[in-house]
């Protein structure tokens, strides 16, 4: 067992900026923990651009904006340990990883940050009937196999969901010489960025059809074709059924935070996200692991992915660096309501606030004209308008630490959606 | 010429082929598959049956109850995973009682040993998550779980062993009698024995009207569809729960898996074709509706995969081993308990095959196998030391059930090895985690690619025309 100050399990966009971050802020003796060959995480597959606009004003591909962090912790001296998986957490947090040439080892750090991204769900998950034959790939499965190898892994499309890597695998598997029939997609309203609808479906003619689903697969070595019906209340409905030839099905329909490492260590997780519960400084519930990034709660833009990590890492350098913690601070519970699905953080600490404190929600259906608010107690503390919500787009919400702890008396935080 | 051909490489085919390697024989497996268990055998409840179940005097009685006793033994001798967790059948209404005591009747008829009818308070206490409704249950101790595929893998490979040979891709189209045996037409060629074994799951039938026309057999294919969910749901219950049938029909059951899974089905759904194990939104929703009946609560949302078998379901409902023509021996109908009665079955089989051919014993026959190392068995020391003499160990491939390269490669070298990426799940479970295969399956493609010196397009999911990759990509352009 080795005594480190810092592990951060994941390479990913969290992992890097969280390193990075924390290295900045003082701390000497920490490690990146990354399972696969190269830092960078599910970045280094995302070979499309737009990524980075916020963070570098510029759009840069995913293994762009991968590199300038992975550069970044480089020139740092920040050592990552590669094709290194990390295969327990306990609640003391020793890490427990493996890889060739080390074995199995154990780190006990002062601080960890959870960085493991997410994963999609798979057809099994979805329970879509009949066969189970090869070409049923999750989305991000067929963007390894096409942008990483160059395997084109289907000529006729479907696909399932339309979540961003949807509708980017849309555009991409067009571009490598695929037909895609359509993307089904069951809510009435898409997953994904309305950019992403406009430039990799409606650019190319590819239909988007709301309210559908797949109820049938067929082919039993190979997929031969799928049955999609419209879906009213949540059932397919009869006589609706369009059957589309076709040897492949990609799902988008949704990305599950990891975390079966924070659950293997005691941590609270949030039911609504798949993530851990954390307070304004990414904590988790047990004191000294932080968490930020698609492990936390799944973001759609990797820069605010960049920026919430940051804040773990800055935050883990001050649990290593600061001594003694404040204790017993009063801790407000961040309560969510009409529309509003979840928050990050779920509690708060006036106390521990800072200048600001980065609010981040999702909605459940789409809203027009609406005001999202946050209230102390029953008062007021923010308010802002907005013309559109959709769950497809995460919200951001900036509440100043001076205001927070003049309400640190109140009973909870509340963030609402009103009329405008 | 072979001594003998097993047609069907199933769990029965592969019990039957161990249990000949006994002897001095040439012996052949043939699959029209591209492996071992692809049919009936990996795609069912995975349940070791007390045998209480099957009617007294029925050959599957006996065998179910002989091959329940069989499994513990043979599990430590071929290392596959067995857990005798015991199982309940669960009585819901008070008037289904004297059905209740009917079972237990016909289990200690049948020679079940342990058999006990409990209350609902013992009931409980076994099972807190057990429905309310629940008023009695049987309690059969000696019930138990087996992993079909580590079972039938365990066999295959000792039959290897031994010096059982195997052909996959073939798929029998004829059978001709010969003076001396039977030449055995194949879609690959002829090939000839002077004894052939019928173990051809939902096509025995086939087979059989191919030999004995007069007295023909109907094997109907009734398909079950299954629910399995994570491991985070896999101690919902800690005993194979069955429902007894009662005015609510034959019900569902709800078991843990070896592998800490949690398994619920089936549906018993008569069908036409033979490869019909296509899911159903009906059946799926049947299975969902009835899991709920013995026990509460149940954690669909965790469901990872959810999948249909075909059990071959003769009209008669029993088992059918016997030689029906001289050097020509059925076994067929081989539904429910045909698991549980496997190692029985191979007996049974062995025997027959081995006194009409005056088979001798082979004084070499090794009965022992190992099974695929799993390093989180290991000490750290252990498990430090083989990642040193061999690191492919310390290489996490498929990280929902942590399987490593160093596995995966044992899985592909082993004979019969695995070819697909279905084999290698069915062997080491790389890629039957929450993920299902998500993650892993380019890994293991570049794998199974590398060690068969294929091409990685070449990689198939389950052989035939199951292809991962169509094309390199603006191949059309």
């Amino acid at each position: 067992m080795k005594n480190v100050d810092l592990v951060i399990i994941g390479g990913g966009p969290a992992g890097l900026a969280a390193a990075i971050a924390a290295r900045k802020a003082g701390v000497q003796d920490l490690v990146i923990l990354e399972r696969d060959k190269e830092p960078g995480g599910i970045l280094n597959q995302c070979i499309h651009n737009g990524f980075g606009l916020h963070t570098f004003k510029e759009e840069l591909t995913g293994p762009e904006y991968a590199a300038r962090f992975a550069e970044q912790a480089r020139e740092l001296g920040i050592p990552c340990k590669l094709n290194t998986m990390v295969m327990d957490l306990a609640a003391d947090k020793t890490v427990t990883a493996m890889n060739r040439e080390d074995g199995l080892f154990q780190l006990h750090p002062k601080a960890v940050v959870l960085a493991m991204g997410c994963r999609e769900r798979p057809r099994g998950a979805l329970n879509i009937p009949g066969y189970r034959p090869a070409g049923i790939y999750t989305a991000g499965t067929a963007q390894r196999l096409v942008n990483m190898e160059g395997y084109l892994p289907g000529r006729r499309v479907v696909i399932l969901g339309s979540g961003d890597i949807g509708l980017i695998m849309a555009r991409r598997m067009t571009l490598e010489g695929a037909k895609v029939l359509c993307v089904a997609e069951l809510m009435p309203y898409s997953g994904g960025l309305k950019r992403n609808i406009v430039q990799c479906l409606d650019d190319f003619g590819i239909p988007l059809k709301l309210s559908h689903t797949v109820v049938d697969i067929q082919g039993k070595e190979r997929v031969e074709g799928v049955t999609i019906a419209r879906v009213e209340n949540g059932k397919p409905v009869p006589g609706t059924e369009e059957h589309f030839d076709c040897d492949t099905l990609l799902l988008s329909c949704g990305l599950l935070p990891e975390n079966e490492l924070s659950r293997g260590a005691g941590v609270d997780l949030n039911p609504v996200t798949g993530g851990p519960a954390v307070n304004e400084s990414l904590e988790t519930s047990i004191p000294g692991v932080f968490a930020a990034g698609n492990v936390l709660h799944v973001h759609d833009l990797v820069d605010f992915v960049s920026e919430e990590a940051s804040a773990a890492g800055a935050h883990a350098a001050a649990y290593i660096l600061g001594g003694e913690q404040e204790a017993d601070t009063r801790t407000l519970p961040v309560r969510c309501e009409n529309g509003v699905r979840y928050t990050v953080p779920t509690t708060l600490r006036p106390a521990c606030a800072g200048d600001t404190v980065t609010l981040r929600f999702r909605v459940a259906n789409v809203y027009k004209n609406k005001k999202v608010a946050v209230y102390a107690g029953d008062t007021c503390i923010f308010s802002r308008k907005r013309p559109v919500l959709a769950p497809g787009e995460m919200e951001t919400v900036l509440l100043k630490g001076d205001v927070l702890r003049a309400h640190a008396d109140a009973a909870q935080l509340t963030v609402t959606l009103e009329e405008a | 010429m072979y001594d003998i051909i097993i047609i069907g490489g199933g769990v029965s085919g592969c019990a039957a082929a161990r249990e000949l390697s006994r002897y001095q024989a040439d012996i052949l497996v043939v699959d029209k598959e591209e492996d071992v268990c692809c049919g009936t055998t990996k795609a069912n409840s995975a349940i070791v049956h007390a045998g209480y179940d099957a009617a007294h005097g029925s050959l599957m009685a006996r065998l179910n109850v002989e091959g329940s006793k069989m499994m513990p033994a043979l599990a430590k001798e071929l290392d596959f995973a067995y857990d005798q967790c015991g199982s309940l059948v669960i009585c819901i209404n008070e008037e289904d009682r004297p059905a209740l005591q009917k079972l237990y009747e016909n289990g200690v008829a049948n020679g079940v040993e342990g058999l006990r009818i409990i209350e609902r308070d013992e009931l409980v206490a076994m099972e807190p998550h057990i429905a309310d409704e629940a008023v009695a249950a049987l309690w059969a101790p000696t019930g138990g779980i087996v992993c079909p595929f580590g079972l039938t893998y365990a066999l295959a490979e000792n039959a290897a062993k031994n010096g059982v040979k195997f052909q996959f891709d073939t798929t029998v189209t004829g059978l001709t009698r010969l003076d001396d045996g039977w030449r055995v037409e194949t879609d690959r060629g002829p090939l000839e024995a002077r004894c052939v074994v019928n173990a051809a799951g939902v096509y025995a039938d086939k087979l059989h009207n191919m030999v004995q026309p007069d007295d023909p057999m109907t094997i109907v294919p009734r398909r079950g569809d299954y629910f399995l969910l994570d491991h985070t749901a896999g101690d919902h219950v800690s005993h194979t729960i069955f429902q007894l049938p009662g005015k609510y029909g034959k019900g569902v059951l709800v078991t843990p898996t070896v592998h800490g899974n949690l398994l619920i089905g089936p549906t018993a759904i008569d069908i036409e074709d033979k490869e019909g194990t296509a899911t159903t939104a009906a059946g799926l929703d049947e299975v969902r509706a009835k899991a709920g009946l013995a026990v509460k609560d149940i954690p669909l949302r965790q469901t990872i995969t959810s999948f249909a078998g075909l059990r071959a379901h003769e009209l008669r409902h029993d088992f059918f081993i016997g030689e029906i023509a001289p050097g020509f021996v059925d076994c067929a109908g081989i539904e429910s308990p045909g698991l549980s009665g496997s190692p029985a079955i191979g007996v049974m089989v062995a025997d027959i095959v081995s006194q009409s051919l005056g088979l001798e014993k082979d004084p070499a026959f090794d009965p022992t196998r190992k099974g695929i190392l799993d390093p989180k068995t290991l000490p750290m020391e252990e498990r430090n030391e083989l990642i040193r003499h061999n690191p492919a160990y310390g290489q996490i491939i498929c990280r929902c059930e942590s399987i490593t390269e160093g596995e995966i490669i044992d899985a592909i070298h082993r004979v019969p090895g695995a070819r697909s990426l279905d084999g290698v799940k069915r062997r080491t479970r790389a890629g039957m985690g929450r993920c299902q295969a998500g993650f892993c399956s380019p890994r293991v493609m570049e794998i199974l690619a590398r060690e068969l010196g294929v091409e990685q397009s070449a990689v198939t999911k389950s052989g035939g025309g199951s292809r991962i990759i169509v094309g390199t990509n603006k191949d059309v352009y």
